[in-house]
């Protein structure tokens, strides 16, 4: 299907449209942040060119709802760049098994990374790595500190807590309690279902166990964090059902909502937007439950495209990625998204400390659908938005959300049939 | 008919006009407006006017500092005139072939040319774009043009045809007597005739051309290749807050093609004044 | 024409000279992809890199499988819906507003005419936008404005409703492209002569029955390319449902149409992989439902129709 043999030519082409001398290489890099632009521009580039003489990077981004489907069409046609910015699990998995990853699992860095950091871009039985962990994200609420002292309101710890708080703000009723809008779908089930639900079905445990077919949708640790969504409904704004993703964000950095739930990606964000003092708080944790959870969530991995003529310099490049000193400047330029790399790494903002040190006191997973589970048609994870956004609108029972996703799990997951 | 009656329907008549141009333009508007208006104003009064206090530039200056708008701009001006021309011309062409001629299959070209509207051409993508490396035409702007022209053809074709069925066949056997050629005929004489028709179809067929992102990312997302509309679609993802920004990148891309259709609008009047034959 | 008539002729080298160019591009850069594309659906993914020919079996998986067919039909009927709404919205308004502006010494016409068309040349991000924008329960234009003409307890977060988004989107669609009806339908009317309007005036035939006995016969030719174009359009639409809904087409699929039910499919979306086999069947589908409809138009409508040539 590929023509590769053409590649050189095309190849050859791009740099001389782009005015590049031919003894130089440079990596063209894919990647679906575009919100980093600037930053890989000013501060990561320079970084490495400075470093290696001779290779030169080029970062590309796509918006985001087009990157997978540009990305795949272009690496199929063999015009895609030589660095490839991984989704986690199975899209990056099936660029793999097609030959169109290089695999990485004898890089040298790749020591730097423990086995859950590398699950996301492992094969299934973790044999072969096919792309550098770059970041994950950390769910939790971040919250407006003003609001709280204002109102005179404590960080809310167990659930009991949280749902006093908001009765408070709602009960004061100058501020919205929490913004959150379900007209985009996937805040419901990411920021609400995958956000609160680790304390509920145990984090690793219960994720393992929906893996292994020993735990059904339907049993109460599934259907439960559905249940506080639908408690959600009360404290969110008016006409929350058509409130969209970038109105929520809005919302809270006007300071017209006091809580947010949410990720550590907000952060950056944030700190250009909002003129307030932000703090976070980790989920809450339901009565007569001992520890706590967090999603700690593998979402962006770096890898090589198979075809690139310059393998060599592609791996020169995803090594250095793997050091101290690339991992530094990532955590700090991209407040929010953590590193993976075990090497040490300080961080300047302190919010996105405070979710970092969640770490130490919480077990760490990631979303519950991510992997395995959502290989299949219907899509778990897709199928999960609707059913969360359902029960939020109203329009859905608890009960009627675990039933609907175990129905189509069952479908075509064999360990559930 | 009164004098009365007269002005009593002009009056009706303008107040529907005048209530539906309202219904169109004040949703370009409050773009506009808001695009000018710091972060702030823009959510707390979205209907205001940009005042002193609220007035602020900022979505502009982050937009420009992103890339060399100018070069997209003249790129996407030649990748839409050129692919236009020649979706146009070879549109045409076809459309008196189909309209004038009585042959074998006549009809089944008709509906030949006319599959293409039935499915989405960005299904062809990997196809395209293997072709495209072939020729060694990615990051050019042949490959967009090529692509924009196929692509408009059938509804091209589809319209000009109906109008081309409605020229007069005295003026046409008229000019076969006079000795004319047949490229004559189509040349002089239906191609001006039906003068609306090509300019409500390069309306038509800029429009899609002009607002593309996918196939300018597909086919050349090189920096001296970028469009207008790729050239500003960071702003424009699902995932980005910075409603200034945004609001700065849509004002600029609806301007261009504002412009660009008030030309063709301009023509298209002159056509039909001109072509309707009296 | 009986054969011999067409063997005596001369080859009339003009019409493949008129046709060569188009179905030159036309060919290589549509069809033989697209059909390489539709192609896929007779194949499904084997092991590792290969494709396995299946012959209909997606097909059958697409109308049987109860997952696949209950998503196909929801779309095709939401399609069928956002299509009727266009008909019996869009394109009357779209002729009536022609039928006004081409009413003689109508001062300022082109200004109307250029200001109507504008929406229509706006992309799918713009105005996903601004609808969303003045939708917004939040940032309150259209609540605004509602509680300032005393509506304000009618308003209801539309698109964030089962009931009514899809019909709310239909109307926005409605909305950017009522101009393409005006412009079609106005060129029509100013090609009608002036020596048929003056007989018919003559004959005392004047205003509102003027329009719907004289030139309403006249434009129906139009008329016909509108609607086969509102078809095919439609049976195609999907960047709009993109921008507003997003690819899972919310809330609760009431929005999905064929073409966003296509596009997730083929292309994928988050977790789900694009899959070509099942996209291609469905866009095979989808074809075969516009093939329809557009012969019907050709071979039903369009020959039948009575042209008259100025």
């Amino acid at each position: 299907m590929t023509i590769r043999k053409t590649l050189s030519l095309t190849t050859a082409f791009a740099l001389c449209a782009t005015g590049v001398f031919a003894q130089d290489v440079t990596l063209t890099i894919e990647s679906w942040r575009n919100d980093d632009i600037t930053i890989w521009r000013n501060q990561i580039i320079p970084a490495f060119e400075a470093a290696h003489p001779g290779i030169r990077l080029d970062f590309q981004p796509t918006a985001p709802a087009q990157y997978n489907s540009a990305l795949n069409s272009k690496l199929d046609a063999g015009t895609a760049g030589d660095i490839v910015t991984c989704r986690a699990f199975d899209a990056s998995l099936q660029l793999f098994e097609r030959g169109q990853l290089s695999d990485l699992t004898d890089l040298p860095g790749m020591a730097n990374y423990s086995d859950v950091a590398k699950s996301a871009w492992s094969t299934d039985d973790g044999s072969q790595t096919f792309c550098v962990p770059l970041a994950s994200v950390i769910h939790g609420f971040i919250y407006n500190v003003d609001i709280f002292n204002e109102l005179g309101l404590e960080v809310p710890a167990t659930e009991d807590e949280f749902f006093a708080v908001l009765d408070a703000i709602q009960e004061e009723g100058s501020y919205i309690p929490m913004a959150m809008g379900i007209n985009d779908q996937w805040e419901a089930a990411t920021m609400g279902f995958a956000n609160i639900g680790v304390n509920f079905w145990r984090g690793e445990e219960g994720r393992a166990a929906l893996i292994a077919g020993e735990s059904r949708l339907t049993d109460e640790e599934w259907v439960a964090p559905f249940r506080q969504l639908a408690r959600w409904s009360q404290y969110l704004g008016r006409g929350y059902e058509s409130q969209s993703y970038p109105d929520s964000q809005n919302l809270f950095t006007l300071g017209r909502a006091a809580i947010y739930p949410s990720g550590s990606w907000e952060i950056a964000g944030f700190r250009e937007q909002a003129d307030f003092e932000m703090g976070a708080f980790p989920p809450p944790v339901p009565a007569g439950t001992e520890g706590c959870y967090i999603s700690d969530h593998t979402d962006m991995g770096i890898g090589l495209n198979a075809a690139s003529p310059n393998q060599e310099a592609g791996r020169i490049f995803l090594d250095w990625l793997t050091g101290a000193e690339a991992s530094t400047l990532f955590a700090n330029a991209i407040p929010g998204f953590f590193p993976l790399s075990s090497a040490e790494v300080t961080l300047d903002d302190p919010l996105a400390e405070e979710f970092l040190s969640w770490r130490g006191q919480c077990e760490s997973t990631i979303r519950p659908f991510h992997q395995i589970v959502s290989r299949g048609t219907p899509n778990l994870s897709n199928e999960s938005w609707t059913a969360s956004a359902n029960v939020m609108r109203g329009t859905w029972t608890p009960e009627e959300a675990g039933e609907a996703l175990q129905a189509g799990l069952s479908s075509w997951y064999a360990p559930h049939q | 008919m009164s004098a009365r009656a007269n002005i009593l329907r002009s009056s009706a008549a303008h107040a529907i006009l005048i209530a539906y141009t309202i219904l169109a333009l004040y949703p370009v508007f409050l773009i506009v407006i808001n695009s000018m208006k710091s972060r702030r104003a823009i959510f707390n009064d979205p209907l205001a006017l940009p005042t002193r206090q609220s007035f602020d530039l900022v979505g502009f200056q982050t937009v420009l500092e992103q890339g060399n708008f100018l070069l997209y701009f003249q790129n996407s001006l030649i990748v839409t005139v050129a692919s236009l021309f020649f979706a146009l011309l070879f549109g045409a062409m076809a459309a008196f072939a189909l309209a004038e001629y009585r042959f074998r299959g006549n009809l089944l070209m008709g509906l030949y040319l006319a599959l293409g509207i039935m499915i989405p051409i960005r299904l062809g993508t990997v196809a395209i774009l293997e072709m495209m490396v072939a020729a060694n035409l990615v990051n050019t702007h042949w490959a967009l043009i090529l692509v924009y022209t196929a692509n408009g053809l059938p509804l091209a074709v589809f319209i000009l045809s109906e109008f081309m069925r409605q020229v007069s066949d005295d003026l046409k056997n008229a000019a076969r007597i006079d000795g004319l050629s047949e490229y004559r005929i189509f040349f002089t004489i239906a191609l001006p005739l039906v003068r609306p028709a090509l300019a409500t179809v390069a309306v038509f067929t800029m429009i899609p051309i002009w607002n593309d992102l996918w196939f300018p990312l597909i086919l050349a997302p090189g920096e001296s290749t970028k469009t207008l509309t790729l050239g500003s679609q960071i702003f424009l993802g699902q995932y980005v807050t910075n409603w200034n920004a945004v609001l700065a990148a849509l004002t600029l891309a609806i301007f261009p093609v504002v412009v660009l259709y008030l030309i063709f609008s301009r023509q298209l009047i002159r056509g039909i004044t001109r072509g309707a034959v009296k | 024409m009986s054969r011999s008539r067409a063997t005596r002729r001369p080859i009339r080298w003009h019409i493949a000279v008129f046709l060569a160019p188009a179905l030159i591009v036309y060919t290589a850069i549509m069809i033989i992809p697209l059909f390489g594309t539709l192609n896929l659906s007779l194949f499904t993914r084997g092991q590792g890199n290969t494709r396995e020919f299946v012959g209909l079996a997606n097909f059958v998986t697409l109308f049987t499988d109860p997952r696949w067919s209950g998503a196909f039909w929801n779309a095709t009927w939401n399609n069928l819906w956002f299509f009727i709404i266009h008909m019996l919205v869009q394109n009357p308004i779209g002729i009536a507003l022609a039928a006004i502006l081409s009413s003689p010494r109508l001062r300022f016409a082109a200004f109307y005419r250029t200001a109507i068309f504008i929406p229509a040349i706006l992309s799918f991000v713009i105005v996903g936008f601004v609808w969303r924008l003045i939708l917004s329960p939040l940032w309150g234009v259209a609540p605004n404005m509602m509680d300032a003409i005393g509506l304000g307890n009618w308003f209801a977060p539309w698109l964030g409703q089962e009931s009514s988004a899809l019909t709310t989107l239909a109307l926005i669609s409605v909305w950017q492209f009522v101009g393409i009806p005006m412009m079609l339908i106005y060129a029509a009317l100013l090609s009608i002569p002036d020596e048929v309007l003056e007989a018919a005036e003559m004959d005392g035939i004047t205003g509102a029955s003027q329009f719907w006995k004289i030139k309403l016969p006249l434009i129906l030719p139009t008329i016909g390319i509108i609607s086969i174009l509102t078809f095919v359009g439609n049976f195609n639409a999907f960047d709009l449902i993109y921008v507003a809904q997003g690819a899972l087409a919310g809330p609760n699929y009431s929005t999905d149409i064929l073409g966003s039910f296509l596009f997730r499919t083929f292309f994928g979306f988050q977790l789900q992989l694009g899959d070509p086999h099942m996209g291609a069947t469905v866009a095979t589908v989808m074809f075969f439902i516009i093939l329809a409809g557009v012969s019907l138009y050709l071979f039903g409508i369009q020959t039948r129709l009575r042209r008259y040539q100025f």
